[in-house]
């Protein structure tokens, strides 16, 4: 392989990778508005809040595994406290009402986490060693391999849960017709707390991930924004969409920031995503995956 | 004149308004009783989808609201029950436009039915081969997503999803629409036939009088968000009014005027 070549390949493997941590954000909010059609501004306040409990309970000499179950039962109940508290009162209001109050409800948790555990940055470490190994000439980052395998295996579990479990086809069929849904008699209510439960813990894990890589600290809410032009790419209501779109995002942004950047200038990283996604919009507005209606034709 | 016992559904001076200011119903009464085929009449936009989604309790859903008046059934204050509640007891309703899972396989359509039910494993067994039995064209096209299906099998799937809740009574919101001739006839035999075999009780609303007056033991007509005449299918039929409004202008009388819907 040419340098050249293997460069090519570290940039895209680099990029892939690091878009599979977006992508863990934006599984967060396919859940909720798949089934509910909540767009979950709160997600990021979420990931930020898992991330600062599980550091937090560390520091304080908790072992790993208790401030992982810890954490995990703190955001079982964070989960069901905002469906029951904020959203449930609110069923079937418009969109643009249940966005704004989930909107209130990310800087309240927010507001929460910072008063319950402060204000200043921690470091986590997951035990898991950030140095480059070397595959065929190319340098690949354990970490964001362990990232990767560990968002698979998520999502790996999260698919086998909904085609083959009761509450999983129960999922789908809401997330499918919401009012044929409750006209068959499934309990709605009972489906969005599992659907809660399960963005808890989608956030805890992108909390550990995005904390350990970017230290924990309040800036670590803002990956929702990272998320949104994952979500339009891949469309609001696709698992599948929302991990495709988050590899094309990661890897878009390391090629355009190594390729382009020096004839742009530099942080290209930061906004080529928004672009992108813009650009996306005007072409295919219900994203990749989204909306794949079933008809006949 | 009737035994009150055998009265499953009652209906009484129901009022109902859409998004908190459109009157959709203005007084309806309706009974139905065990083990009997009632048809509700009424031209589009007479209420009979309000009425029929107030029995269910899915009023609330659409931003809809009874704002006078009660339903019972069997006994329940349909206000105060959850419309899961009232699957569970037996009062399972078919929507209007079919409303199939579309992305769903017809099979797991069918066993989400079962699910609102809370049926168990062998439960659910049973009531799919039952279902298949009733509408063999399924079982062919069980692994096929519903919304690829053709209507009048998405209308088989939306109802043997509802049978799959083993309801007492069925609530059917113009089963035929947009349907063939041939396959209404299909359908209505299978509902005719579990009325019959099985006694289950059958509130059905249709746009068609004949083909609702065909089946039914008794027929309220819906005009305008009001029950404006209830009685057994014979004397429904007989009536001309009824006929020149619903069946169309016959034998040369001058076509009347449609009250809007």
């Amino acid at each position: 392989m040419s340098p050249d070549l293997a460069f090519l390949v570290e940039v895209v493997v680099g990029g892939l990778l690091s878009g599979v941590m977006y992508a863990l954000v934006a599984i967060g909010f396919v859940l909720i508005y798949k089934t509910s059609g909540v767009l979950n501004f709160a997600q990021g306040a979420m990931v930020l809040f898992a991330a600062l409990t599980f550091v937090s309970l560390v520091e304080r000499g908790l072992p790993f595994p208790a401030a992982l179950a810890a954490t995990l039962a703190v955001m079982v109940v964070v989960g069901l406290t905002i469906e029951r508290t904020v959203l449930r009162p609110l069923v079937n209001q418009p969109p643009i009402t249940l966005f704004m109050a989930t909107l209130g409800v990310a800087y309240v948790i927010e507001g929460a986490a910072q008063l319950a555990w402060g204000t200043q940055v921690h470091a986590l470490d997951l035990g898991i060693d950030d140095t480059p190994f070397d595959v065929a000439g190319v340098l690949v980052s354990r970490f964001d391999l362990f990232a990767a395998a560990l968002a698979g295996l998520m999502v790996a579990g999260l698919t086998l849960f909904f085609r083959f479990t009761r509450t999983g086809l129960a999922f789908r069929a809401v997330a499918d017709d919401p009012l044929a849904a409750l006209n068959a008699g499934l309990r709605l209510p009972r489906i969005w707390s599992a659907v809660w439960i399960a963005s808890g813990l989608v956030a805890l894990v992108a909390g550990l991930l995005w904390g350990a890589r970017l230290g924990v600290q309040f800036s670590l809410s803002l990956v929702v924004l990272k998320a949104l032009p994952v979500l339009v790419l891949g469309g609001f209501d696709s698992i599948a969409g929302a991990i495709v779109a988050g590899l094309i995002v990661g890897a878009a942004e390391k090629l355009a920031e190594v390729y382009l950047g020096p004839f742009i200038g530099g942080g290209i990283e930061g906004w080529i995503a928004y672009v992108a996604a813009l650009a996306f919009l005007l072409v295919k507005p219900s994203g990749l995956f989204g909306l794949r209606s079933v008809e006949r034709v | 004149m009737t035994d009150h016992n055998d009265v499953l559904l009652r209906v009484e001076a129901l009022e109902a308004v859409y998004g908190g200011a459109v009157q959709a119903l203005s007084g309806v009464d309706l009974t139905v009783r065990r083990a009997e085929i009632v048809a509700l009449v009424g031209a589009n936009g007479a209420g009979k989808t309000t009425l029929l989604r107030a029995i269910s309790n899915l009023l609330p859903a659409t931003r809809g609201q009874v704002t006078a008046g009660r339903i019972t059934y069997d006994g329940r204050d349909v206000g105060r029950t959850r419309t899961d509640a009232l699957v569970r007891a037996g009062l399972v309703g078919v929507l209007e436009g079919r409303h199939c899972f579309r992305a769903l396989t017809v099979e797991e359509n069918l066993i989400a039915g079962g699910l609102g039910r809370g049926s168990g494993r062998a439960d659910l067994r049973a009531d799919l081969e039952q279902v298949y039995a009733l509408f063999p064209r399924l079982t062919q096209k069980r692994r096929l997503p519903a919304g690829l299906v053709s209507g009048g099998e998405q209308q088989m799937v939306a109802i043997g999803r509802a049978l799959m809740g083993r309801p007492r009574l069925l609530v059917l919101d113009e089963p035929s629409m947009g349907l063939s001739p041939k396959v209404t006839a299909e359908i209505y035999r299978v509902l005719a036939d579990l009325n019959r075999r099985q006694g289950l009780t059958l509130l059905i609303a249709e746009q068609s009088v004949t083909l609702a007056l065909r089946h039914a033991h008794r027929s309220v007509v819906l005009e305008n968000g009001r029950s404006v005449l209830e009685g057994g299918a014979e004397t429904l039929r007989s009536r001309d009014d009824i006929k020149q409004y619903y069946l169309g202008p016959r034998a040369g009388a001058p076509a009347p005027e449609r009250q809007p819907a």
